[in-house]
């Protein structure tokens, strides 16, 4: 078979129907790019542990969690695929994913471990 | 009319099978739904875990040093930051091969044609990859485990030991468990070869491999780092 | 309706239901066998739930009474509970699940047919270990809801609550593997036309109730996993010397809990939403307020759960936040009555056995629905939690609601799956004794329970004006258990000489009611091309149907592409013939001919024993967790590795066998 200069037909035999894939298939360059911010959001994390200003500061529970959904963002999105495909996917991960993280949040107010002042304490 | 046996129009590419409603595989839906339902367990486990933390009545604490007179003798604060960092950055990579893995199955009837191409092409080679990577992980685990153990912590000593073994040892045997679909997957692939066919079947491996370093990125923040 | 006066061309026994003999119900994979199964094994179980409340009704029937010790109390009622919860009511719900909801879609099995059957053996298997706990004289007897720290080796140092913990992890992997199965086939299989703003409403309850069970059970799960741990391997996770928070089994089981008694309500709710619209002559009333309804119990369902702790301390805005939750719940639930009250509402009623039912379970839900209401109210609640108040609430709910709705479902589906029809005589008797004993039995505890009497205890002293109360609900179980055994006899006997059904007994509208009954084995010969939500009455009643949607593409609001866009490149679904015929053909009727699935050129799963094997390899994984309790640990690894090693093995011959013969 001739190579086919059209980037969807490398993928011809593959049953994207099936699979849900319904937009441009992501390239390896976004994998490496994907894999490289991982790298560097966990290199900053870690970073941040060694740093005692910040650590001590307010801002330290908050800076991680941003950086960890993020993490959890890119790979969901772009590893799972889910940017690319069927919308069925994105909702039949979401939902419970609000419900999971919803029920934590008010399992950590029930056992005293948030209150609703701002500035929390953990 | 109740029965046209015979008569197989020309638009059967169906293998006989009724088209689906939506036109995906049925194995992707049950694999979204299977992770959405993970979510709940392991957000269960995690809850858990976060309103344990900080009461435990004895010593060792993951954070803190445990001194006389909580400790009769004085335990070093657990958690090794350094080392579980290096089995985060191995696992985040797990999740690369994966998909390179992936994509070579898809990719398997593309003629490869510099070097560079046939590497990124070899799905044993990148099954292989996610599979070593993944046993890395376990590897770095049973050593933090055994070191946690020689330095006075175990399942049973105090509700952080509990908490976090349990955590800790559910996400390890969901990585076990993919290892084994990986090491599946490689016999299969040796045997009769992985293809474009196998895609679906490839592509439900990679999602649970990658909900499974997804988890950890959450557990690595809140219990790892968070103090 | 079929009378017996003129025999139909073909008899029920034209249709081609497959081959018989214990094999092959042993290797099943089809659906309607596994309905059929789940069927007879929970009714069975109900029976046995049945006679643990008589025998709490016996003990409980006048003051100090010496029928049951405490200990034989305890292990009771827990019985009770958990049997009716989870062998009874669950799997009866799984029967109709299995039974119905390929039929309802237009579908010929489920997305994994071998799934469902280890669905099925789990069940069983799990439902057998536990009950096997009686032989040891170690009944569970913490309570269906098990609280830790009481259920700690501690506090119940005995095999009792082992047996519980176990069986209950078991159960629950089989509730997760279907709902998985069921919501892969109701999103993926349904035939054209069907969008799910088109699917008959047992469906769309059935649909949500498997994303309350992929949601809720995990978290069990995980709550008995701590428990596991502790009573096994000696963690701390309820051990409060420890530092354990006494709340923490309460919470993560409430989580779980409360979702769990709307999985057990919901499919009554669509039985019920089947057999009012039949029997009214009329479409459902507001079916997409139904439908959302249905979906924002679901979710406020998650949002509710420490109603059930208002007693523990949590505080006042604890306590308010989860009140008016509870009070907000109540809002879609009352939604659904009023609509089946406006859709009998002008209706023209036919009170079968089945609408009998039907509308006790309107009624004697909305009774249960008020006392719950009342609860809701953390101050009121105090009074209420822990009394007879409480029992009477949710015995309306489970045996007013749930069990009045599974009944109601028997009455209607039972023609479908045997082709002939139970007697109506047997079965007006059978309502009569069940509506006037359960209004008996329960409606007196709502009285005994504001009086003072607490739960869960064996016996009482007179003078305290619980006597006549009492012994009123135990003439109640009485009357409740001759009307039971009425019903079982019109099930396992009378039944299968009632006059012959035929394809639709009732005429009703939804697509179950257009092929044979019993079906044959494929189910339909050609898939139908749905054209509304009552497609059958569009062919056989449409001046019934005027104000249904009948547009090409019906409701779109929900974003999912109907089959006509997407032909072909289907590897899940499965047989098949050509949807092109049925386009072409539209809605029709298929009547019996005899023909097998091989003769029609339709490939059907093989049937295969590894799924029970599997079953079987799991159960005696977890059983082997008991002997540890006994002093034998080195029995115990053994058992443990050997079902380990049976479970697996068999899985992987499973997963590396196809479904069908190469087509």
């Amino acid at each position: 078979m001739a190579h086919d200069p059209k980037h969807e037909e490398h993928h011809a035999n593959v049953d994207h129907a099936a699979m849900g894939i319904e937009h441009e298939h992501p390239t390896w360059s976004t994998y490496w790019k994907v894999a490289t911010i991982l790298t560097l959001i966990t290199v900053v994390e870690v970073w941040i542990y060694y740093v005692p200003a910040i650590t001590t500061s307010r801002a330290f529970v908050p800076m991680l969690l941003i950086m960890s959904a993020v993490k959890f963002f890119i790979v969901v999105a772009f590893y799972m695929h889910l940017r690319y495909d069927h919308k069925l996917f994105r909702a039949l991960f979401t939902a419970p994913l609000i419900i999971a993280m919803t029920t934590i949040v008010a399992l950590l107010f029930l056992f005293g471990k948030l209150s609703a002042r701002v500035g929390a304490a953990l | 009319m109740t029965h046209a046996a015979a008569a197989h129009s020309a638009h059967d590419d169906t293998h006989g099978h009724p088209p689906t409603s939506t036109g995906l595989d049925n194995k992707k839906i049950a694999i979204w739904a299977f992770i959405g339902s993970e979510c709940m367990l392991f957000a269960s486990l995690i809850s858990t875990y976060l309103i344990y933390k900080g009461r435990s009545v004895v010593g060792p604490y993951p954070h803190e040093n445990c001194l006389p007179p909580t400790c009769s003798t004085p335990l070093k604060s657990i958690l090794n930051i350094p080392v579980t960092s290096a089995s985060t950055f191995v696992l985040l990579m797990s999740s690369l091969a994966m998909v390179l893995a992936l994509a070579a199955v898809e990719n398997k009837d593309q003629p490869k044609r510099t070097t560079g191409e046939r590497i990124l092409g070899s799905s044993k080679l990148w099954l292989w990859m996610t599979a070593i990577l993944g046993a890395t992980f376990l590897g770095f685990q049973a050593f933090e485990f055994t070191s946690f153990v020689h330095e006075g912590l175990t399942i049973r000593t105090n509700l952080f030991g509990s908490s976090f073994f349990t955590l800790t040892g559910f996400h390890g045997a969901h990585v076990t468990a993919g290892v084994l679909w990986l090491l599946t997957l490689l016999a299969i692939d040796y045997r009769r070869g992985l293809g474009p066919k196998d895609a679906v079947n490839v592509d439900i491996a990679a999602l649970y491999w990658h909900f499974v370093d997804v988890v950890w990125i959450a557990i690595f923040t809140l219990v790892y780092l968070i103090k | 309706m079929a009378t017996t006066a003129a025999a139909p061309a073909f008899a029920p026994t034209d249709s081609y239901v497959g081959e018989s003999g214990l094999w092959s119900w042993l290797t099943t994979v089809d659906h309607k066998r596994i309905g059929t199964l789940y069927l007879f094994s929970s009714l069975f179980f109900f029976l046995l739930g049945g006679l643990e409340a008589l025998l709490i009704r016996m003990q409980l029937a006048g003051p100090n009474k010496h029928l049951l010790s405490a200990e034989a109390y305890n292990q009771m009622f827990t019985m009770h509970g958990t049997t009716m919860v989870f062998l009874a009511i669950m799997p009866l719900s799984a029967a109709f699940f299995n039974y119905l909801i390929p039929l309802q879609i237009g579908a010929r099995d489920v997305a994994f047919p071998r799934l469902n059957a280890f669905s099925y053996w789990v069940f069983l298997l799990g439902g057998l270990f536990i009950n096997s706990s009686w032989f040891f004289g170690a009944a569970p007897n913490g309570g269906w809801f098990g609280y830790a720290p009481l259920t700690t080796l501690q506090f119940s140092p005995g095999l009792n609550i082992d047996f519980w913990m176990l069986g209950l992890q078991i159960l629950g992997v089989s509730s997760l593997a279907a709902a998985f199965n069921f919501i892969t086939t109701i999103i993926n299989m349904r035939a054209p036309g069907m969008n799910l703003m088109r699917m008959p409403m047992f469906t769309w309850n059935a649909f949500v109730v498997q994303f309350l069970l992929i949601l809720a059970f995990p978290v069990i799960t995980i709550a008995l996993v701590f428990l596991q741990f502790d009573r096994f391997f000696g963690t701390n996770f309820y051990t409060t010397a420890a530092g354990a928070d006494p709340l923490l089994w309460q919470h993560l089981f409430w989580i779980f809990g409360h979702p769990e008694v709307y999985i057990l309500i919901l499919p009554a709710f669509g039985l019920v939403s089947e057999i009012i619209p039949t029997f009214s002559r009329k479409p459902i009333f507001g079916y997409p307020v139904m439908a959302y309804a249905t979906m924002l119990i679901a979710f406020l369902g998650f949002g509710v759960w420490a109603h059930h702790m208002f007693a523990v301390g949590m505080g006042p805005i604890a306590d308010t936040v989860f009140g008016v939750t509870t009070m907000l719940i109540a809002i879609p639930t009352g939604v659904k009555i009023f609509n089946w009250i406006f859709t009998m509402w002008g209706g023209s009623l036919q009170f079968t056995t089945a609408m009998k039912f039907a509308i006790g379970l309107v009624g004697l839900f909305t009774i249960g629905g008020i006392s719950g209401v009342m609860h809701a109210s953390p101050p009121a609640d105090l009074q209420q939690t822990d009394t007879y108040f409480i029992v009477a609430h949710f015995h309306y709910v489970l045996f007013g609601g749930s069990m009045m709705g599974i009944f109601g479902g028997i009455y209607y589906y039972y023609p479908k799956m045997t082709g002939r029809m139970l007697s109506e005589k047997l079965g007006n008797w059978h309502f009569w004794l069940m509506f006037i004993g359960m209004n008996l039995t329960f409606f007196p505890m709502h009285f005994s329970g504001l009086y003072g009497m607490p739960r869960r205890i064996y016996t009482y002293d007179s003078g305290q004006g619980w006597e006549t109360f009492n012994a009123m609900s135990t003439w109640g179980a009485y009357i409740l258990f001759v009307g039971l055994l009425i019903f079982v006899y019109n099930f396992l006997i009378a039944g299968r000489r009632g006059p012959i059904a035929g394809n639709d007994p009732w005429k009703a509208g939804t697509l179950e009611w257009s092929i044979p009954s019993p079906p044959p084995e494929y189910n339909f010969a050609s898939i139908p091309r749905v054209t509304s939500r009552l497609p059958l009455w569009d062919v056989r009643s449409p001046a019934l149907n005027a104000e249904v949607p009948h547009s090409e593409r019906g409701d779109t609001r929900v974003d999912v592409d109907v089959a006509t866009k997407h032909a072909g490149h289907n590897h899940g679904g499965f047989v098949g013939n050509l949807p092109q015929q049925a386009a072409e053909s539209g809605m029709h009727i298929e009547e019996a001919t005899g023909k097998s699935a091989k003769d029609l050129g339709i490939p059907m799963p093989n049937p295969t024993i590894k799924p029970l094997i599997c079953a079987a390899g799991m159960t005696i994984m977890f059983s082997g967790l008991l002997f540890i309790h006994k002093d034998k640990m080195s029995l115990a690894i053994a058992t443990i590795l050997t079902g380990a090693l049976i479970m697996v093995l068999s899985l992987y011959a499973w997963v590396l066998t196809p479904l069908e013969d190469p087509h």
